[in-house]
């Protein structure tokens, strides 16, 4: 089991939803959140005075898979939210431990789907 | 001769219309995505500022200077020379308050139209239209309905307080910006209206400055003030609970964006006919005006699939008409001698009056906005990119957010 953590721009989420979609991952968490990586934020004017270096307005995708599932998910991610640009974003990836859904109590790979 | 009476209550009735104007603001600002709210906000305060330069230096005097041929006052009220304490012919009040309640009205009419272009218009552009447009379209539209020698009051065209000369004109003219504009991008993404009790807000106040809007438009404190304002309230009232039991049929659930949106309509559609018909006849008004503007917003605009995005055609357009034309039916000299009976009272000319009038206006606004958006998009152009468009136009545009996310 993996656990995905991918970090877009806002306006992708809807593409990326669409991709994943198609690749029959359907169970994620989606979170706002700022951030800024190499493209160092935007430029705001406040009372005429610049301010530089602002963090910048991302979504953060959370999604548990089974492993056979990862590389789509990477895939779809990639498609979705890829513009070829400076902030499109990263995709990490962690090893998960186990999983457990509330309801039934089942454990592991039966829980995530 | 003036009266003090009348004077001091216009003072107060254009306060209130000047406050539509920012009301509007957040009504409109509520009902878009958040990452447009301050463009919105922006849009509409600067209409508020620049129109009013814009009537004092030569829009007033264009509009209700002195009439040459019936289409358009000449330039010597220009800076507001020669408006002065004394009263024009036939009214009780200062002839600069009478300009300055107009002015409101001036200003108000452009900022409708926002709604229909908001998220995806670029301000230099905007700013650009809208001075055009108030010059070109209100100013002279303003003048035929409302001015002295003005070709459409010779025809006896009733208008009390601007359902023609503001939301017709307004509502076909978004209409057209939201056609040659086209649709905003990435809708699905987020969410709107992205603060609903923002807008509510704004709806209230809406209803609390129409007061001075339409009783105003009495231009003086008596009987058909006095009808002008419980016909806002009646017909915004039987409006509002038009709208929720059509949502509740339609789609099962009453909500408060239906409320708040089949209340303008009502206040729209009461407008020409405020100081004419009775207290029943503005709950009718009300009434049917929010369910043509349900029509239009629930059916007719999901079907050919334009984007007037906060429903300035829909509920201003649509209901601006009903209601003209409704004036042409309810209209009562009982209630305001100076007016005309209408079809309900013996006479069908007026309703052919009002139907030509209607016509006229729609036709103006076409035209007129289509010729000006042309322009404008040559030279400056209208729209922002698509890159801007998805990162928001608060950003974009103005450099500022509205909310933070942390913090």
């Amino acid at each position: 089991m993996k656990y995905v953590i991918a970090i877009i721009k806002p306006h992708k989420l809807e593409s990326v939803k669409a991709e994943l979609e198609k690749e029959e991952v359907h169970l994620m968490t989606v979170v706002d959140a700022l951030g800024c990586g190499r493209q160092k934020g935007v430029t705001e004017v406040y009372r005429g005075v610049k301010e530089v270096g602002n963090l910048l307005r991302k979504v953060k995708l959370e999604i548990a898979v089974n492993d056979n599932f990862l590389d789509r998910t990477i895939g779809a991610i990639t498609r979705g939210a890829g513009e070829g640009e400076i902030g499109d974003g990263k995709i990490f990836v962690f090893d998960l431990k186990d999983c457990i859904r509330i309801r039934t109590g089942e454990r592991g790979n039966e829980a995530i789907g | 001769m003036i009266n003090y009476t009348d004077t001091a209550w216009m003072l107060v009735a254009t306060a209130m219309v000047m406050v539509m104007t920012p009301t509007l603001a957040f009504f409109y600002g509520g009902l878009v995505r958040k990452k447009n709210v301050l463009s919105v906000l922006m849009q509409t305060i600067v209409i508020l500022s620049v129109v009013s330069i814009q009537w004092i230096l030569f829009g007033y005097s264009l509009a209700f200077g002195p009439d040459v041929g019936g289409v358009i006052g000449n330039l010597s009220y220009a800076a507001f020379q020669g408006v002065g304490m004394n009263p024009i012919e036939g009214q009780t009040i200062p002839h600069q308050l009478f300009a300055a309640f107009q002015m409101m009205f001036a200003v108000i009419t452009p900022a409708l139209i926002v709604g229909a272009f908001v998220e995806r218009i670029k301000f230099s552009g905007f700013l650009v239209f809208t001075i055009l447009w108030t010059t070109l379209i209100y100013d002279p539209m303003a003048h035929w309905v409302w001015a002295a020698g003005g070709w459409l009051m010779g025809l006896g065209a009733l208008d009390f307080a601007g359902g023609t000369v503001i939301h017709i004109l307004a509502g076909v003219s978004a209409l057209v910006m939201a056609l040659l504009l086209g649709k905003r991008k990435g809708l699905a993404a987020g969410p709107s209206p992205h603060n609903l009790p923002l807008a509510v807000l704004g709806a209230g106040f809406l209803w609390f400055g129409w007061f001075g809007f339409n009783a105003g438009s009495a231009l003086s404190v008596g009987p058909v003030t006095v009808s002008a304002f419980i016909n806002t309230n009646t017909a915004a009232a039987a409006a509002a609970v038009t709208w929720m039991v059509l949502d509740w049929i339609e789609n099962k659930v009453p909500t408060m964006l239906g409320v708040i949106t089949g209340l303008v309509a009502g206040l729209v559609a009461i407008t020409p006919a405020a100081g004419y018909v009775t207290p029943l006849s503005s709950m009718i008004i009300g009434a049917v005006g929010s369910i043509f503007g349900f029509i239009f917003v629930s059916k007719v605009k999901p079907k050919f699939g334009y984007d007037d995005s906060l429903d300035v055609f829909g509920v201003h357009g649509v209901a601006g008409i009903v209601g003209a034309l409704l004036t042409g039916i309810f209209a009562t000299k009982s209630i305001n001698p100076a007016g005309n009976d209408g079809l309900l009272y013996g006479n069908p000319g007026q309703l052919l009056v009002q139907a030509l009038a209607v016509g006229v206006a729609i036709l103006f606004a076409a035209a007129g906005t289509f010729i000006i958006y042309k322009v404008v998009d040559f030279v400056i152009g209208m729209r922002v990119d698509d890159r801007s468009e998805y990162m928001g136009l608060d950003l974009t545009q103005h450099h500022e957010s509205g909310y933070t996310l942390m913090e």
